[in-house]
C-alpha cells in the first residue's frame, strides 16, 4: 500500500518537470532552426563584405582605373614599368566557356532526363541514375586532369591544333561536370508533372514524343530552367578543372581552339603569389567581387524569366 | 436489327492488376448512336473498363487484359496503331485535367497531334468544339489565357470540348459531373443528348438518376461482374432482371 502511494506522489512531480523540459527543448530547436535559416543571409552578406573590404584599397591606387579594369584586355599585374589591371579578357573567357559548356550540356542533360523519366524501363532507370550520380561525385581536379591529358591529346590529333588545352577542351570538361546536375534536377521536375496530364494527352491520341514536347516541357519549364541555371552556376564557379584544361592564356578567344583564362582560374593561380596588401592582392579580390556580381546577374535574370513565364 | 448496328462488341473481357482480377469476364455490345451508361458502386471496375477501351490500360504496369474488344470490327487489344484508336475515342476524366496550355491550345491539342497545322482549320475546330461543349460564349474573348485558370465547371466543359476535337465516333465520360454544379451538369446533359445524333456515348456515372435521364441502355456493374444490361426503363423499373439491381438503384443496397 505504502509503496503504491509513494509512486502516486512521485509521478505528478515528475510530469510537470518533463513538460517543462519538453517545452524548453522545443524552443531551443525552434531557435536553432531559425538561426540556421537566417545564417544563410548573414553568410552571403558577410562574404560579400569581407571580399569587398579586401578589394577596397585598390580604388585609391594610382595605377587603377575602374573603366580600364572592366573593359581593358591587358592583364599585367606584376609588370615593373607599366602595371595594367584589365579583366575584360578574363570576363570574356568565363562567359564564353560557360556558354560553350551550356551549349553542350543542356541538350544532353535534358535529353537524358527525358529519357530517364519517360522512355526507359524501371531497371535501366535505376542503373542510369546511379551512374549519373557517380559522374557528379568525380572531384573537379580529376576532371581537370582528364582535360589536361586525355582530352588534350584527342583535340590535338583530331583538329591538328598546336595546343590541346583551350576553350573547346575546357567547355567539354565543364559540360561533363554540369550534366549530372542538370539531369537530376530536370528529372525531378519531370517527375513532378502529374500523371493525369500524361493520361489526358494519351487519351487524345498523342504519341510519347508528342506528350514530351507538347505537355511535359511546358508543364515542367520552371524546374527545367532551374536545372539549367544550376548548371550555369556550376560552370561559372568552377575553378580547378578550367585552370587545368583551358590553357590559361589571357586573351579574347577568336575560335574554339584558342586558349583562354577565366576569372576563377586567375584568382586561384595568382592569389598565392601576390603579397598581402599589395595592389595585385587587392585587385584580385575585386575580381572576386566582379565574379560575384556576374553570378548575381545570372540568377536575377533567371528570376525575371521565371516570373515572366509564370505571368504568361 | 441490333446486331448490325453494334459499334463495340466485347467478349469475356477480363482485367487483372497483378494477381487481383477486377473485371471477371464482361460480355456486352454497345450500339451505334446510343447513350450507354454504366452504373455501380465504387471499385466495381467502371473506370478500368473505360481504360481498356482506349488502351490507356497499357501504361499501368502489371495490368493484364484478356478477352476481345472489337471496335467497328477491329480487335483493339491486338491493334498496332493505338493512336488511331485513341483518336476515335474521346475520353473525359472525372476531375477536369486542363493541360497547362492556353484554352485554344487545349482544344487544338489532339488535331495538332494528328498532324493538322493550318491555323484557320484549327480555329474552326476550336470554335465548333467549344460551342458543342457550351463553353464558347464564356471564353471566346480569352482563348489565349491558361486553360487551368478556368473554374472547375468550365474546365470540365473544356475537357469535353477537347475530347470532341478529334471528331471521335465514341465519347466516354467518366463521372463527368462530380466536380461541377447541377446547373452546368444539366447544360452538359443537354449537350450530350444533342451529340447522340452523331456519336456513341458511354457514360459512367455514380448518379443513378443521371443514367435514368440520359441513357438508352444501362449496365449494372458490381465488383467486376456484369449483373445486368438492359433498357434503362427496365433497369429502373420495379422489376429489373436481378434483385441486386433493384436494390442498388433504389438505394437499399450497401
Amino acid at each position: 500500500m505504502n509503496k503504491e502511494v509513494n509512486t502516486d506522489i512521485v509521478r505528478p512531480k515528475q510530469i510537470p518537470r518533463r513538460a517543462f523540459a519538453a517545452i524548453a527543448g522545443e524552443k531551443l530547436i525552434e531557435l536553432i532552426i531559425r538561426l540556421s535559416g537566417v545564417s544563410a543571409i548573414i553568410f552571403v552578406l558577410a562574404i560579400f563584405f569581407f571580399v569587398f573590404r579586401e578589394a577596397l584599397p585598390i580604388f585609391f591606387s594610382d595605377h587603377f582605373d575602374l573603366f580600364k579594369f572592366l573593359f581593358n584586355t591587358q592583364w599585367y599585374p606584376t609588370s615593373a614599368v607599366n602595371v595594367r589591371y584589365g579583366t575584360f579578357a578574363l570576363t570574356v573567357g568565363s562567359i564564353s566557356i560557360t556558354f560553350l559548356a551550356m551549349l553542350i550540356a543542356v541538350p544532353f542533360g535534358l535529353g537524358s532526363a527525358i529519357y530517364i523519366s519517360e522512355f526507359c524501363g524501371p531497371k535501366q532507370k535505376e542503373s542510369l541514375k546511379i551512374i549519373i550520380e557517380l559522374l557528379a561525385a568525380i572531384p573537379s581536379v580529376v576532371w581537370g586532369f582528364i582535360g589536361l591529358t586525355v582530352m588534350s591529346r584527342m583535340i590535338i590529333s583530331i583538329t591538328g591544333a598546336p595546343v590541346g588545352v583551350n576553350l573547346l577542351n575546357g567547355g567539354i570538361i565543364l559540360a561533363l561536370m554540369s550534366v549530372p546536375i542538370i539531369v537530376s534536377i530536370s528529372e525531378d521536375a519531370l517527375k513532378a508533372v502529374p500523371d493525369s496530364y500524361r493520361e489526358a494527352a494519351l487519351a487524345l491520341g498523342a504519341t510519347r514524343w508528342q506528350i514530351v514536347y507538347r505537355v511535359l516541357l511546358p508543364a515542367a519549364k520552371n524546374g527545367l530552367l532551374a536545372a539549367v541555371l544550376l548548371g550555369v552556376g556550376r560552370a561559372v564557379g568552377e575553378t580547378m578543372a578550367v585552370l587545368m584544361a583551358t590553357g590559361h592564356a589571357v586573351q579574347i578567344p577568336h575560335g574554339l581552339l584558342d586558349s583562354v583564362r577565366t576569372l576563377t582560374a586567375n584568382i586561384a593561380a595568382e592569389l598565392g603569389e601576390a603579397s598581402v596588401g599589395s595592389d595585385h592582392y587587392h585587385v584580385l579580390f575585386l575580381t572576386g567581387v566582379l565574379l560575384f556580381l556576374l553570378t548575381f546577374a545570372v540568377n536575377l535574370t533567371a528570376d525575371f524569366v521565371i516570373r515572366g513565364i509564370r505571368r504568361k | 436489327m441490333e446486331q448490325t448496328t453494334n459499334t463495340i462488341e466485347i467478349e469475356d473481357l477480363r482485367l487483372a492488376y497483378g494477381v487481383k482480377e477486377v473485371l471477371h469476364g464482361v460480355t456486352l455490345n454497345i450500339h451505334r448512336n446510343e447513350i450507354f451508361s454504366i452504373i455501380g458502386p465504387a471499385k466495381s471496375g467502371k473506370t478500368s473498363f473505360l481504360r481498356c477501351l482506349n488502351r490507356t490500360i497499357d501504361f499501368i504496369s502489371q495490368a493484364t487484359v484478356s478477352g476481345t474488344i472489337r471496335v467497328d470490327g477491329e480487335d483493339i487489344l491486338r491493334l498496332k496503331d493505338i493512336y488511331h484508336l485513341r483518336r476515335k475515342i474521346g475520353m473525359v476524366a472525372p476531375l477536369p485535367v486542363g493541360l497547362p496550355l492556353s484554352i485554344f491550345d487545349n482544344v487544338a491539342f489532339a488535331p495538332r497531334c494528328a498532324g493538322l497545322t493550318q491555323k484557320t482549320d484549327l480555329a474552326e475546330i476550336v470554335e465548333r468544339c467549344l460551342k458543342q461543349a457550351a463553353l464558347w460564349d464564356e471564353v471566346k474573348d480569352r482563348l489565349n489565357t491558361l486553360g487551368t485558370a478556368l473554374s472547375g465547371g468550365q474546365q470540365q466543359r473544356l475537357t469535353i470540348a477537347r475530347a470532341l476535337s478529334h471528331q471521335p465516333e465514341i465519347l466516354c465520360l467518366d463521372e463527368f459531373s462530380i466536380a461541377i454544379d447541377p446547373v452546368t451538369t444539366m447544360r452538359i446533359e443537354d449537350v450530350l443528348k444533342e451529340l447522340r445524333k452523331e456519336i456513341t456515348i458511354i457514360l459512367v456515372t455514380n448518379l443513378t438518376q443521371q443514367a435514368r435521364r440520359l441513357a438508352d441502355r444501362t449496365m449494372f456493374l458490381l465488383n467486376g461482374d456484369c449483373i445486368e444490361i438492359d433498357r434503362t426503363e427496365i433497369i429502373f423499373s420495379d422489376t429489373p432482371g436481378n434483385r441486386k439491381t433493384y436494390e442498388y438503384v433504389n438505394g437499399i443496397f450497401g
